[in-house]
């Protein structure tokens, strides 16, 4: 199996501080991944430089089908090219509505010219009922967004992903203050979503890791400490010193 | 289209009816007529204002920059063609027929003898052309607008920073024209242009026309503007203003639709400078300093941000309320030991309405409306 | 004047070894009614009569104490007092004669060589400074004469100073401008800078005389250099285009000139067309052509010749003066350079509020300007109640803190602290408040501009040479500026207070969960910012004009420095002060005539500054700027 996402080597310190020390990761087209460690290993940061909000200071991110590096490109430009990514705090734009929010992330031309002719179809309409109705918004479709419960904004979130298309979805803590059942239903989208595409999931709660039953990557001070599944990483003596051990 | 939009459209050609009625039958003098051509394109560069900043959360204190610029380029040809009139007329008394080399000397007499030359500066190589200088009137704020945005936006200049930022390009700006060598006449600025060249008809009537041209240049403005926020474009930038970086995550190219937008109320603003400045009559370097941007934004504020009908409102009650109280028509009141004349009295009155609406009424008067 | 002098002299030499009384007697009827254009020869014949009362008597006859006495004899008045010449005194009446303004002037020249060796030095520095601004060659013998009685050093430089100008003997005057070495003041400027007075002339030969340079005729331009032809009589006048139209209007007949119709002539070619017809038909005379210019151009020379007629003086000047100008060039950089510091200290003051306020807490506060504004009016209201200046300031200083610290703790709280989640508001609502501040302002005070007056011992200079000195109010400021650097890191590093704001400042929710109370330190990190510009103001005040817009001039500046330095960080406001200090020093040093342009360059230097470094000279770097 090909890589979608390769990260080589990648470095990069913010005023001394070595936030990342030669990480490699690679992730396939269609695999869901746990990537775990303790605060400040660098998970965030990690996403930043893939994401294109921070660039690393040495190293190669390599990504898509013909492979090409995203160093290069803007935030902009990665997000097209089909890298998602969920906040940890739901970030939607509260002062319009669901269906508004869904709208803007549909899968379109994104240049301000592109976007000024943009007339919506029937098609991109029904195509956003759809979606709302995938995260269970689909009463909501006219509410304003910043009425929304904090679960529902969760939601809308995803919403919004699956309206981008992305092949690659960054996911930061999902599971943050929901409820049982929400992170059911989390669980259960997540792993529907890894089947066509990939997902990297950042997490601390490792009884949802257990859940999604998968490879998991463990990060500490910058750098990959252990892979593979959770059972295998949690009997490494080093997760456990740095991390498990740590509680 | 929106309800409001109808209503708006609606109200203001019921306003221009009225007023070329009145002013037909003598009701209104012609100063007044100029007044409320000049107030509606005050309301125009208040569209542009809301624009910029209402919906795409840029606060810019240089938009009323643009809109001098836009009186500056229409100015240098009204002054031209008028001084080119004058000048021939008075050389037709002379045995031989003028050369235009000798027009020229004279125009360049006429404009540029206050700063102590008679050269004309290529800064006024067009000014003998209507259509180049209308042209201008568009390309030389909307290149400068372009092209700080371009710069501003691309360092990811954001927020108060940014505000800064225009303020002191726009402090740049006029700095430049106050220079003799600006070549626009210093601190002098252009003058006598309610003076329409090849127009023979009285001020009456052409204030009239302009008092028109100013409604027209506002419906359509507004109209433009409610076209642009109407869609999925209007969606996008109340996006960035809310949260630049998750529209980037989006996909969406921030600094290109923040360029598009700065540059095209540049423009809008130019355009209703272009059509205030022949109803003021006089223009100089001073209308540019950053503080009059400021007061477009204190106006768009009263009025009520991210709401057109808003910035109109907020642009048309307080310049005319400012023009009323500082003219001195304003009753004083006396209360024994002091007496509080307006004239000296109404800044402190404005500043402390503007702290509060801030404070208590963050959506301004357009938001009583809901 | 001078032929006129040595005319004197000859005329007095009969006179020589006469007592001053029968000097007078001599010239009765110039001394009665003397005029500027014949006294001259008497007044030499007094001074040179080797008579010992000669200088007193001249003297007073240009006091207009010199009185002729019924009987003729010539007395000296002093009050009623009546003396003979010789200083014996006398009873009688006289009347005083009156010498007008200029025979006043002579009478002063002549007495110059008796100052020179007064008994009383102030006399003769007096004497000295007469012949300084006034420099003459009949002085030289006078100070040589003096020199030779007893050794002065001021003299002494007077001397070769004139002898550089006035002495027949070339050497001598190369010797002269040589001995000054590397003086460089401007006295020696100014006895140079005439040797080196050039004329420019036009000649058919090689130039005469002491040459500076020949100058090519693409340097002077055709016509330029044609004209100096013509001037110099070498060239007849070129046809200008005033005397041609003139040609023209005179041979206008029936609407034609020439055979061409009037209204054709509407432009330069048509009429340069016609005055040719003109000159083939004989009726105006033919104009110098082109070729003609050319071929006189050709054959003349032109140059710049030194009024100086002996090159080895013309060049030891130039010498000189060149290693004077690398000196003074020097100089100049290092008067730059002060005034670029002061000017940064000023931003810096301004500046530093606004760091706190705005680089700290990230609140936009465009009322700045105007407390800084408060603090000068505080100045001047303080100074209204205590007159005396030193005991003023004194007063001030921390009255415009407290005054300012107040306005500043009210604005806190009353304004910013509602929006401190809204920072664009917060530009706004504070502009609200600086324009009803200057409006108060302007009701209260006037708008008219207030003087702060800077008390005796601030009003001065600190002169270090002719050209570099520093006015001591720029000084001070230099002081009050390092003052507040330091005050502002001992309080941020070595106080509970500051260890605090450093906590709010880099997390408010951390901070406040230990204890801190982010409201309280918020209050009073924007009142101590606030009033740091209170006291700006006083210092501002003392060399501008009080006026309620005060602030407006500084406000665009100090944003721009904070920006520029880089926000959170003092060191970086002081890099951003110096930088836009020196910058515009320079820039106005670049193009002097025209400070506002300084300020266009400099703002489009700091927008382009900001694309490089958009986070200023001192970004803090990471997690910890935030975003």
């Amino acid at each position: 199996m090909s890589a979608l996402l390769e990260v080589r080597g990648i470095s990069v310190s913010f005023d001394g501080f070595r936030a990342i020390n030669n990480l490699s990761f690679a992730i396939g087209a269609a695999e869901l991944r746990a990537v775990i460690g303790p605060n400040g290993a660098g998970k965030t940061t990690f996403m930043d430089i893939v994401t294109g909000k921070t660039r690393p200071d040495s190293g190669d991110v390599i990504f898509g089908d013909p492979p090409r590096s995203l160093l290069r490109m803007t935030e902009a430009q990665i997000a097209r090219a089909g890298v998602g990514r969920k906040f940890q705090r739901p970030t939607v734009f509260e002062d319009q509505t669901v269906g508004a929010n869904l709208m803007m992330a549909l899968r379109a031309p994104r240049n301000p010219f592109a976007v000024l002719r943009f007339r919506a179809t029937d098609g991109h309409h029904a195509r956003v009922v759809e979606l709302a109705a995938e995260v269970g918004l689909a009463d909501h479709l006219h509410r304003i967004a910043g009425e929304l419960s904090h679960g529902q904004k969760q939601w809308l979130e995803i919403g919004m992903l699956l309206a981008q298309e992305p092949r690659l979805l960054l996911v930061d803590e999902p599971a943050a203050g929901m409820t049982l059942a929400e992170r059911e239903h989390t669980t259960t989208l997540l792993t529907r979503l890894a089947q066509t595409r990939a997902v990297v999931v950042v997490e601390h709660d490792m009884e949802f890791v257990r859940r999604l039953d998968c490879r998991v990557t463990v990060l500490h001070e910058g750098a990959v400490l252990a892979e593979g599944s959770l059972d295998h990483v949690t009997a490494d003596r080093q997760v456990i010193d740095v991390y498990l051990g740590r509680g | 289209m929106r309800r409001s939009t109808v209503i708006f459209i609606a109200a203001l050609a019921v306003f221009v009816a009225v007023i070329t009625v009145m002013a037909g039958a003598g009701m209104i003098s012609t100063s007044f007529v100029k007044t409320l051509g000049m107030t509606l394109c005050l309301c125009l560069a208040a569209v542009a204002m809301d624009l910029v900043w209402g919906y795409a959360g840029i606060l810019s204190l240089g938009h009323m920059a643009f809109f001098a610029l836009g009186g500056y380029m229409i100015g240098m040809w009204l002054m031209y063609a008028r001084t080119e009139a004058i000048v021939i007329e008075a050389l037709s008394g002379q045995p031989l027929p003028a050369t235009p080399e000798e027009i020229r000397q004279g125009i360049g007499n006429q404009i540029f003898g206050v700063i102590g030359t008679s050269d004309i500066p290529w800064v006024w190589g067009f000014a003998h052309s209507l259509p180049l200088q209308l042209l201008l009137v568009v390309l030389v704020p909307g290149v400068l607008a372009g092209l700080f945005a371009w710069l501003a936006f691309r360092s990811r200049v954001t927020g108060v920073y940014l505000s800064i930022l225009t303020q002191a390009g726009t402090l740049a700006l006029a700095l430049h024209l106050f220079q003799n060598d600006s070549g626009l006449r210093g601190n002098n600025g252009l003058s006598g242009l309610q003076n329409l060249p090849g127009v023979s008809a009285s001020q009456d009537a052409t204030s009239l026309w302009l008092f028109w041209a100013s409604a027209l240049a506002l419906a359509a403005g507004y109209l433009l503007a409610a076209w642009v926020v109407g869609g999925k474009f209007g969606s996008v930038i109340r996006a960035i203003r809310d949260d630049e970086q998750r529209v980037r995550f989006l996909g969406y190219p921030v600094e290109g639709f923040k360029l598009f937008v700065f540059t095209l109320t540049a423009v809008i603003a130019a355009i209703a400078g272009a059509l205030y400045y022949p109803q003021a009559g006089i223009i100089n370097p001073a209308e540019m300093m950053p503080i009059a941007s400021i007061y477009l934004a204190v106006w768009v504020a009263i009025g009520g941000r991210g709401r057109l009908y808003g910035a109109v409102i907020g642009a048309a009650v307080v310049s005319l309320l400012s023009s009323w109280f500082t003219g001195g028509r304003a009753p004083s009141i006396p209360l024994g030991f002091y007496t509080i004349d307006w004239v000296d009295w109404w800044q402190v009155l404005l500043g402390l309405v503007f702290v509060l609406v801030t404070l208590l009424a963050p959506r301004g008067i357009g938001g009583l409306f809901k | 004047m001078m032929r006129f002098l040595l005319l004197a002299l000859v005329l007095a030499l009969p006179a020589h070894a006469q007592d001053a009384a029968a000097v007078l007697d001599t010239y009765r009827d110039q001394v009665e009614r003397p005029s500027r254009t014949t006294i001259a020869p008497v007044i030499e014949a007094l001074a040179t009569s080797g008579d010992p009362a000669a200088a007193t008597v001249l003297a007073a006859w240009a006091d207009r104490r010199l009185a002729v006495m019924d009987d003729g004899t010539f007395v000296i008045m002093d009050g009623d007092a009546l003396s003979d010449l010789a200083g014996q005194p006398v009873e009688g009446e006289a009347q005083p004669l009156r010498p007008n303004a200029g025979v006043r002037g002579l009478i002063a020249s002549a007495l110059v060589p008796f100052q020179l060796t007064d008994p009383d030095p102030a006399a003769r520095g007096a004497a000295r400074d007469a012949i300084a601004r006034n420099p003459a060659p009949e002085h030289l013998p006078a100070i040589r004469g003096a020199l030779a009685r007893a050794a002065d050093p001021s003299l002494s430089r007077l001397e070769r100073l004139l002898t550089l100008r006035f002495d027949p003997d070339p050497a001598a005057r190369v010797a002269a401008i040589e001995s000054f070495g590397a003086d460089q003041s401007m006295d020696l400027r100014a006895a140079l800078n005439p040797l080196l007075a050039t004329t420019r002339v036009a000649t058919l030969g090689p130039p005469e005389g002491n040459v500076a340079r020949e100058i090519p005729v693409s340097e002077l331009g055709r016509e330029g250099a044609y004209d100096l032809l013509v001037s110099a009589g070498l060239a007849p006048a070129r046809l200008t285009r005033d005397a041609a139209q003139a040609a023209l209007v005179a041979n206008i007949a029936d609407g034609q000139v020439a055979g061409i119709a009037v209204a054709s002539l509407n432009t330069q070619a048509a009429r340069d067309d016609a005055y040719s017809a003109l000159e083939a038909a004989g009726t105006v005379p033919p104009a110098a052509t082109e070729d003609e210019v050319d071929a006189a151009l050709d054959s003349a020379t032109f140059a710049d010749v030194y009024a100086e007629p002996n090159a080895d003086v013309t060049d030891a000047a130039r010498a000189a003066l060149n290693g004077i100008a690398t000196r003074v060039g020097a100089m100049q950089a290092a008067d730059l350079a002060l005034d670029a510091l002061s000017l940064a200290s000023i931003y810096f003051l301004a500046a530093i509020g606004l760091a706190i306020t705005f680089g700290v807490m990230r609140v936009i506060n465009m009322a700045h300007g105007e407390f800084i504004m408060m603090g000068a009016y505080t100045g001047y209201a303080v100074q209204q109640v205590v007159p005396d200046y030193t005991l003023s300031l004194v007063v001030a200083l921390p009255l415009a803190f407290l005054v300012t610290f107040a306005a500043g703790v009210a604005l806190e709280r009353l304004v910013i602290r509602h929006l401190y989640k809204r920072p664009l508001e917060t530009l706004l609502a504070t502009f609200g408040v600086s324009i009803m501040l200057q409006q108060l302002a302007k009701n209260i005070f006037g708008t008219q501009a207030r003087p702060l007056t800077a008390p005796d011992w601030l009003s001065g200079s600190l002169v270090i040479n002719d050209l570099v000195q520093v006015s001591m109010i720029r000084v001070a400021i230099f002081v009050l500026a390092l003052l507040f650097l330091g005050l502002y890191l001992f309080i941020m590093r070595r106080t509970r207070l500051g260890l605090e704001v450093r906590a709010v400042q880099q997390n408010p929710t951390m901070a406040a969960s230990m204890g801190i109370s982010p409201g309280r330190i918020n209050m009073l990190a924007f009142g101590l910012g606030s009033g740091i510009a209170g006291i700006a103001g006083v210092a501002i005040g003392l060399f501008a004009q009080v006026t309620s817009e005060l602030g407006q001039q500084y406000i665009v500046q100090s944003f721009m420095t904070v920006v520029v330095g880089g926000v959170g960080s003092i060191f970086g406001t002081l890099a951003g002060a110096a930088l836009i200090g020196f910058l515009q020093k320079g820039i106005e040093w670049l193009n002097p005539s025209n400070t506002l342009a300084a300020q266009t360059y400099m703002i489009l230097f700091i927008i382009i500054f900001i694309q490089f470094r958009p986070r200023g000279i001192i970004a803090l770097k990471g997690r910890a700027a935030g975003d």
